[in-house]
């Protein structure tokens, strides 16, 4: 099964090769066969992907430890279900699940692409084809999945204890779908600008796609906090390492495409830079790859130290010059239609808000490279982690949560004194009665009394929107308030979807914010002892250490430790957590030991249990007790912004215009309810 | 003596049945009477042999400056995040104790951070100083930021809207639709499209 394996990634990569050659090439044009040809490719490749996926899966559930790939992530006692995952676990297997899922990726916008934009599909298969055929590239000349052994051990390494989590099994696969779905709206783009259908077309064409990838990296990066949480055992969900960076600055810049493409399809303006915008984001998806797996700056992520990282760059260096003169060729065609008329317009907003996010893209680029910078000019790396991020972003994030309020608030072109005033003054009111609620409260720290009042405002301008739109219909229809907000939902998905978003995200930063008042707390206990820990809340947790029960489990030898908790003298029951002492089949312990944390969770705060050790060798426990206030609202944040974009993708409602957008000269109006 | 969960007026079914298996874990483990010896576990050695926590551990002067010092085992975490996460590191622990050897000297936060510095180079602080070079890191953003933000106020401001609308009639521009009208806008159009 490898040498068939190994044989489809050879074919699919010549294949590819083929199809990225004859794509730029542009000799299909007249040539139907050729054309057709080129399809075929994508499929073909396609074809040659699943049959290498195929013979990898084979390898994992069959242990052939022969492969090399197989004995380093897997043991013949590793439950199946990660076995199956293991396919992803490391670089070689990772980079081939990428090879898939693009091929897949490819072979869907070829197959469901509308005919109204086939004249950009053979250079959509072209692009396509050329990134496939880079990734093959890596795989054959320096990271081959199927590489072999001299020997065939008894039984493999296994896999990273940290990396037998359920988050393993679902958090990588979506971040990579986000990655890579992002080739699909470059693609495009790349095909607008070598064929010159600069209308807006193309970005018709790639509405879904952006808003699916959107979507995959917001899934991705939520599930990466959530498995940072339960499984690394520190208590927070994000460090700013490297790593995740990486995966935020595509999101970023591409939040900020699914904005200013707005204006460019009701206003014909800012062209150049949704494009620059596209560009910038798949660029960013391949600098977080080359960052992860090059070396060049340590990350607590495990892909470091490789030569597959200068591939990468070399990749990275070839396609900014090849998409960034292509768009300075274009850059006269690609005029805007109209300029901008006024600073208090939602055109202005949506720019400034585009100027935020991109800014925050850029500040965290800024500090991920900045210890190179700094080697380089200074001779010392400096480091550069959480207390930067948070000294450079958290200002910036609070400006954008604003504009997250004022951008919906303000009317196209250019409002007036009276719009202004009859749109404003609910949701300032709401966040002002938030701010002096927290201050009566006794509130003072400064970031989070101003993001929750923010929250607050931001809030308030949602609810006002759906306020008005259902009572119209209420009015209007004589629809019930309920039937009414279903119904402006379903007609403009697209704006209501948005407004779920922005729901979602005013949750997140408010629980963000919680996490300044986080309380830690270690403790030894001996059995029968306790301790008592103070909530932020001003409520104690009055916590007992039980005893230590050590037992086997699966592939693992488990030393649990107990603790009965109850709150102001009130029971809340039992909790565990973990040490796990992973074995291969021999018995024989693999890995150090790793930490299972015991949570509990209420939607004010969770309660964190670690146990850290025992005193030379006895029950005797070292215990970490941590309180985090707001985290599950981070959850619930993130399924919300997960749930509007799908609800913004979702088929049907009023969609967007077909045709190509006319010079704006006078007032659009958005018929609610009716396609154009 | 460990907290009688029975005791205490009121015992719902719900806090019962949450207290037997802790009643159970004290009596089976280690019997009622004695709450101050430790049992030798089973497999030791399958956990991590920790010192007992101290005063120190839980000092917030001493976890402040520890969060604002990097581990130098190479996990990329301020000693406080290292030394209660990664409990295979064997560094954390030892700078913890250096931080603490530094404050019982008398040294105030700056003192411990500049010996550090002295000791492990720049790089052992969690941010860099800002100053020198450094001030580039942390105003680049901002000043960025601002500097295209106001190139952008000014050119909107300065900007004559007449002359940049290409073929536009020379109206003043409506207002933002309420959804009101816009339901009564939709609804007759309808009716003069029946």
């Amino acid at each position: 099964m490898t040498l068939l394996g190994e044989v489809a990634l050879w074919a699919g990569w010549l294949i590819a090769l083929w199809g990225a050659i004859v794509g730029f090439s542009g000799k299909w044009r007249g040539r139907p066969e050729l054309r057709a040809s080129l399809t075929g490719a994508v499929y073909a490749v396609l074809l040659c992907m699943l049959t290498a996926a195929v013979a990898l899966w084979y390898g994992l559930v069959t242990h052939d430890f022969n492969i090399e790939y197989v004995a380093a992530y897997t043991s013949r006692n590793l439950p199946d279900y990660f076995v199956f995952t293991a396919f992803w676990a490391g670089q070689k297997g990772s980079l081939l699940f990428w090879a898939i899922v693009l091929s897949t990726f490819a072979a869907l916008a070829q197959f469901l692409t509308s005919s109204r934009y086939r004249g950009l599909l053979p250079y959509v298969a072209g692009v396509t084809s050329a990134v496939t055929a880079f990734f093959l590239t890596v795989m054959l000349f320096a990271a081959n999945p199927f590489g072999r052994l001299a020997f065939t051990p008894a039984d493999g390494n296994g896999l990273n204890p940290q990396l037998q989590n359920f988050g393993m099994i679902v958090h990588p696969p979506m971040l990579y779908l986000g990655y890579i779905s992002i080739t699909i709206p470059f693609a495009f783009a790349m095909a607008a600008l070598l064929s010159g259908r600069l209308d807006t077309g193309w970005i018709h064409a790639i509405r879904k796609w952006t808003l699916l990838s959107w979507v995959f990296l917001s899934t991705g990066i939520v599930l990466g906090m959530w498995w940072a949480y339960v499984e690394l055992g520190w208590g927070g969900y994000w460090a700013w390492d490297p790593v995740e960076n990486a995966s935020f600055l595509p999101w970023l810049t591409m939040t900020a495409f699914l904005h200013s493409v707005m204006i460019q399809e009701k206003r014909g303006m800012l062209k150049r830079w949704n494009l620059g915008l596209i560009v910038g984001t798949f660029l960013l998806s391949i600098f977080g790859t080359f960052i992860t797996r090059s070396g060049v700056i340590s990350s607590v992520h495990s892909f470091t130290q490789s030569s597959v990282g200068y591939y990468f760059l070399a990749f990275l260096v070839l396609a900014a010059v090849a998409s960034f003169t292509l768009l300075y060729v274009r850059w006269d065609a690609l005029r805007p239609e109209v300029q901008l008329e006024s600073m208090v317009s939602r055109e202005a907003a949506f720019l400034f808000n585009n100027l935020i996010l991109v800014g925050i893209a850029f500040s965290i680029l800024w500090g991920t490279l900045f210890p190179i910078l700094s080697e380089a000019v200074q001779g010392t790396k400096v480091t550069v982690g959480p207390p930067f991020f948070n000294r450079v972003n958290i200002p910036l994030g609070i400006l954008l949560l604003a504009l997250t309020g004022i951008g919906p608030l303000i009317a196209w072109r250019k409002a007036s004194t009276a719009n202004l005033r009859r749109q404003f003054i609910a949701p300032l009111t709401a966040g002002g009665v938030v701010i002096l609620g927290l201050l009566a409260a006794g509130m003072r720290d400064g970031y989070p009394l101003v993001a929750i009042g923010l929250a607050g405002f931001v809030l308030g301008t949602i609810v006002q929107e759906f306020y008005r739109g259902s009572r119209a219909r209420h009015r209007i229809h004589g629809e019930s308030y309920l039937v009414a907000i279903g119904r402006l939902i379903g007609r403009n998905r697209r704006r209501y979807g948005g407004y779920v978003v922005h729901v979602g995200i005013l949750v997140l930063f408010v629980a963000f914010a919680g996490m300044a008042f986080k309380v830690d707390h270690e403790a030894t206990l001996l059995p029968g002892e306790s301790v008592d820990v103070k909530s932020p809340y001003g409520h104690t947790y009055h916590l007992t250490h039980l005893g230590i029960s050590q037992f086997q489990q699966l592939n693992r030898f488990v030393s649990q430790a107990t603790v009965q908790v109850s709150r102001d003298g009130v029971p809340l029951g039992i909790m565990t957590s973990e040490k796990r002492q992973h074995q291969n089949s021999l018995g024989a312990a693999e890995f150090q030991p790793s930490t299972e944390v015991g949570i509990r969770t209420t939607p004010r705060e969770d309660l964190y249990i670690v146990y850290a050790g025992s005193v030379a060798g006895t029950e005797e426990a070292v215990y970490r007790f941590t309180i985090n206030p707001l985290v599950v609202w981070v959850w619930i944040g993130g399924m919300i912004v997960v749930m509007g974009g799908l609800l913004t993708m979702w088929p049907g409602g009023t969609g967007t215009t077909t045709k190509p957008r006319p010079v704006q000269a006078g007032y659009e109006a958005e018929l609610v309810g009716h396609a154009s | 003596m460990p907290p009688n969960p029975l005791s205490g007026g009121g015992l719902g079914r719900r806090s019962f049945l949450a207290a037997v298996p802790g009643l159970l874990g004290v009596v089976l483990r280690q019997g009622p009477q004695d709450t101050t010896t430790a049992g030798r576990l089973y497999n030791p050695n399958a956990v991590q042999s920790r010192a007992r926590v101290t005063a120190y551990d839980n000092d917030e002067y001493i976890k402040g400056i520890e969060k604002r010092l990097k581990c130098t085992c190479g996990c990329n975490l301020d000693i406080y995040t290292c030394r209660t996460t990664d409990f295979t590191c064997q560094s954390s622990p030892a700078l913890h104790r250096q931080i603490v050897a530094l404050h019982d000297e008398g040294k105030d936060a700056d003192a411990i951070l500049a010996e550090f510095v002295q000791e492990y180079g720049e790089q052992a602080l969690m941010a860099p100083p800002p100053e020198g070079f450094n001030l580039a890191g942390y105003l680049v953003p901002g000043v960025a930021v601002l500097a295209v933000g106001t190139l952008l106020a000014i050119r909107l401001l300065r900007h004559r809207p007449d002359a940049a609308v290409v073929g536009a009639p020379d109206v003043p521009p409506p207002e933002s639709a309420s959804p009101e009208e816009l339901e009564r806008l939709e609804r007759a159009l309808r009716e003069s499209g029946s």
